[in-house]
């Protein structure tokens, strides 16, 4: 879809998620992965995993080059700063003092060539590191993406122990004279009981 | 009225004074006459505390009503052209305001609570003082630090400020009383975990009654939560519905805690087993909700919809540790002294109910572990490194979003598994067809072409939440499956030994097993919520500036501005562009969003108008105006979002019939030789 007048560059989430996927060349792949196989038939495997992980290249950078695509990609990392709580392009606060400059500073530096991260940088040295909508990967910001796991992992082991430990509880003292029923014949009296209940 | 109000909320301060303090030395000369009377005198001043609340909140609603601005809450929440359901909502609007409400709600469960004491008058003493407790710290904080009926100091003013914009929504006058009842309901489950381990009760009535509480409870903060979403998704105007808002986790955590306790107390009816964990869970779901109070009132943690910065936050601090350290303190004084906390049996097999529950509530327990550590990181870092960042939604939606989908799965296994032992044989009889059927309905929607929808034609090698959104729809379609052939098996049982038809029998099946079979209408709901979350990986939006006759294309809709016009009343200015709706050509309808200023506050505000269908919704936001006067729209193309309100819906439907109490089951005779069918007969 052409931009009409007075349209904003805003190109949509699915517009990325097709672009992205429009962007690949399975063609141009394909030619490397051909030229590979001809050229040099003794290193086919390697050369296979080499054309796989350009592959896997091209598919994760195709269309981040695309002005338009990067701007709604970038900007949806960043948050407006007017202390709205919003994502930058979604800040829809009529007369916001912030997200218009910011959103124009966005578009300049992607239209200068930055990479992302020289863009986020520069938000985050211009507005704080609030303005990156998510903690970063690097030094104490690491830990709040770590902990998370941590914790499945740890309460996964305990409830493995539990179960464990409850598995491993002595049956109760049966009366005597009175026999546990266990093993085939259990099972037996379990489908019976199953038939008779249609259950 | 502000003299009515404060002598009102004195005189229920000191009759919670009396019902706690003489109720607890009560309970500790039990046997005395003299102290048993005295004891039924704390109940009694305890049930006359809920007049005294009464009367202050009506006094401030009729102050809001008479436009009394002497009163400096009332000149802050309120003006006089605001409409006569708004004044009402006035009660709730505010910080000082809304702490009386809360206090209105709590004396409300403690005046039904202690009017049914004969259920087991013990135990109800022990919980009315452990409400008594409670009471004390909320009328002490609305009498001496958040007074509603504090005066206006200067002159008198004509007018006052007005209600927030945002809160002047229909919604927004049921929104906050559902959600203030769910979180003080957490309350009473709390007052009888706490007295059950005063007493070291040891029977196991405690946790029915406490059952049913906590489902009441879970029900409204259900709802609250969802009128909360459905408001963001019609009033702010940004096109979500959630935006893991500190707020917005605050409710979502003690929820959370409670559908965990809602499964794991079937452990301890059925087998004796997690006894202890249940009395955590319920005080978790208490403190969880208090938590939640503190984060909105103290202004520690930045949020859209947070109250103001106060010297209130203190005291929720305090109250938070002292309730946990007098539950610390009986725990452990039930732990050492007693053994009615132990489990009664073990574990027969991994593959069983048990063990699905035990997963189940580790599962809720980790998602509320990441809500609340995402909720207090800007705080830690800020304690840390000295600079806070922001938590926003890549970082929940990047762990909550596998532990929910492992939580769907164990939806769709766990009601299918059974106690003590599952056999493979069984596991394969039970899953197969579900299954089957499941992965059917992800391929169908994985190839079927997207003009049918935008949910469909999901591949999900294309990005990641596309997998996620397939992988709900998937283990959505297999607990839908699942509740299914549960609904047909039982129902094909009655169906044989009744000669009813297929759908009477469902019918009586429900009625024989409210909670069981309510509770797969609750699975059903969340089914249809998560169907409709899946709907947002596909997402599109877009903006533009549009004169009369200009065209906007999204998705298979096309915009068309007829026209765009300002109106006036007596309460705000506003805006709104009128938009000729087509898809595909063919004209559907008309939509008119509309940008509203409020004149009291000269605030702006936006309503959205909003196409909804089953297959998605069009969302279209009047953003402002250009310099040439022309309006800036914003739409949004939404897939499912009708599906979270449906399932909301029935989620709450399925809470109302596990409340209702079982039906009596027919004693079915089977006389062969005499009649041809079975006959059912009536009896005990």
């Amino acid at each position: 879809m052409q931009p009409q007048s007075g349209e904003r560059i805003k190109p949509t989430a699915q517009a990325v998620g097709k672009c992205g996927v429009d962007g690949i060349s399975p063609g141009g792949a394909k030619d490397t992965h051909e030229n590979t196989m001809t050229t040099r038939p003794n290193s086919t495997l390697r050369r296979l995993l080499h054309c796989g992980l350009l592959s896997l290249a091209v598919f994760a950078f195709a269309g981040a080059g695309d002005p338009a695509t990067r701007f709604t990609e970038i900007g949806h990392q960043l948050m407006c700063i007017c202390s709205c709580g919003q994502i930058l392009l979604e800040c829809n606060h009529v007369g916001c003092p912030s997200s218009d400059g910011m959103r124009n500073e966005l578009m300049a530096a992607i239209n200068r060539g930055d990479s992302d991260s020289l863009v986020e940088q520069s938000f985050v040295q211009k507005y704080g590191p609030t303005v990156l909508e998510a903690p970063t990967t690097s030094g104490f910001d690491r830990t709040a993406w770590i902990f998370p796991f941590v914790a499945f992992a740890l309460g996964l082991g305990l409830v493995v122990m539990v179960v464990r430990a409850w598995k491993n509880r002595p049956a109760p003292a049966l009366a005597e004279g009175l026999h546990p029923v266990t093993g085939a014949e259990l099972e037996q009296f379990r489908d019976q009981a199953r038939k008779e209940t249609d259950l | 009225m502000a003299q009515i109000g404060s002598f009102a909320l004195l005189l229920a301060l000191a009759l919670s004074i009396y019902s706690f303090g003489v109720g607890m030395v009560a309970l500790f000369f039990q046997g005395d006459p003299l102290w048993d009377r005295l004891g039924e005198t704390a109940r009694r001043a305890g049930v006359v505390v809920f007049g005294g609340i009464l009367l202050a909140a009506i006094a401030l609603v009729v102050a809001a009503f008479r436009d009394d601005f002497t009163i400096a809450y009332i000149f802050h929440h309120s003006n006089r052209a605001l409409p006569g359901p708004y004044k009402f909502a006035t009660l709730w609007s505010g910080q000082e305001g809304s702490i009386l409400f809360w206090c209105l709600l709590l004396s409300g469960y403690a005046f039904i609570l202690r009017l049914r004491y004969k259920t087991d008058p013990r135990l109800f003493a022990y919980a009315s003082v452990v409400l008594a407790g409670v009471q004390i710290f909320f009328l002490a904080l609305v009498n001496f630090a958040a007074n509603p009926f504090g005066l206006l100091e200067g002159p008198l003013r004509a007018d006052g400020s007005g209600l927030n914009p945002l809160l002047q929504y229909p919604e927004m006058v049921i929104h906050p009383p559902m959600l203030y009842l769910g979180y003080v309901g957490t309350t009473v489950p709390f007052a009888f975990a706490l007295g059950a381990l005063i007493m070291k009760y040891p029977g196991d009535k405690w946790i029915h009654i406490t059952r049913r509480w906590t489902m009441v409870t879970w029900g409204l903060l259900t709802c609250g939560i969802f009128l909360g979403s459905h408001w963001a998704y019609y009033v702010l105007g940004w096109g979500g519905y959630w935006g893991w808002d500190p707020v917005e986790n605050a409710s979502l955590m003690p929820w959370l805690v409670g559908t965990a306790f809602l499964h794991s107390v079937m452990m301890q009816e059925k087998r004796g087993m997690l006894k202890i964990w249940n009395m955590w869970l319920v005080f978790a779901a208490f403190w969880l909700a208090i938590l939640g109070t503190f984060l909105t009132r103290s202004g520690i943690i930045a949020s859209v919809h947070a109250f103001a910065q106060s010297s209130i936050g203190s005291w929720f601090a305090w109250f938070l540790a002292i309730t946990f350290a007098v539950f610390l303190f009986f725990f452990l004084m039930n732990i050492f002294k007693s053994r009615h906390l132990r489990s009664e049996h073990g574990l027969e097999s991994v593959i069983s109910r048990e063990s699905s529950f035990l997963f189940n509530n580790l599962l809720f327990l980790l998602l509320t572990l990441d809500v609340l550590w995402g909720t207090w990181f800007p705080k830690i870092s800020e304690l840390v490194q000295g600079n806070k960042v922001t938590v926003g939604a890549p970082f929940y939606n990047r762990v909550a979003i596998p532990v929910a989908l492992l939580l769907l799965l164990l939806t769709a296994v766990g009601p299918l598994l059974a106690w003590r032992k599952t056999s493979f044989d069984s596991l394969k009889r039970n899953f197969l067809w579900p299954t089957i059927g499941a992965v059917v309905i992800a391929l169908f929607v994985m190839f079927t072409p997207t003009s049918w929808g935008s949910i469909f034609g999901l591949k999900p090698w294309h990005d990641i939440s596309y997998f996620y959104s397939l992988m709900t729809i998937l283990l959505s379609a297999l607990v839908a499956f699942t509740v299914a052939s549960e609904y047909y098996r039982g129902g094909r049982v009655i169906s044989r030994h009744t000669g009813q038809g297929m759908f009477a029998s469902m019918v009586q099946l429900t009625h024989r097993n409210t909670r069981r079979y309510g509770g797969y209408v609750v699975h059903l709901g969340v089914v249809l919520v998560m169907i409709g979350f899946s709907g947002a990986a596909l997402n599109q939006e877009k903006e533009m500036e549009m004169g009369y006759g200009d065209k906007m294309n999204i998705g298979n809709y096309e915009l068309t501005c007829r026209s765009y016009t300002q109106d006036e009343t007596a309460n705000q200015f506003s805006e709104w562009a009128i938009l000729d709706v087509s898809e595909n050509g063919r004209p559907l309808t008309s939509l008119t969003p509309v940008r509203l200023v409020y004149k009291a506050s000269n605030q702006p505000s936006t309503k959205p108008d909003i196409y909804s269908t089953f297959k998605e919704d069009l969302y279209v936001v009047y953003e402002g105006q250009n310099e040439k006067g022309q309006p800036v729209i914003k739409a949004h193309v939404n897939p499912m979002v009708i599906w979270i309100w449906l399932g909301a819906g029935l989620m709450i439907l399925g809470t109302g019939l596990a409340l209702v109490a079982n039906a009596p089951a027919p004693v079915t005779v089977r006389v062969p030789n005499l009649v041809g069918r079975p006959a059912p007969v009536t009896g005990d």
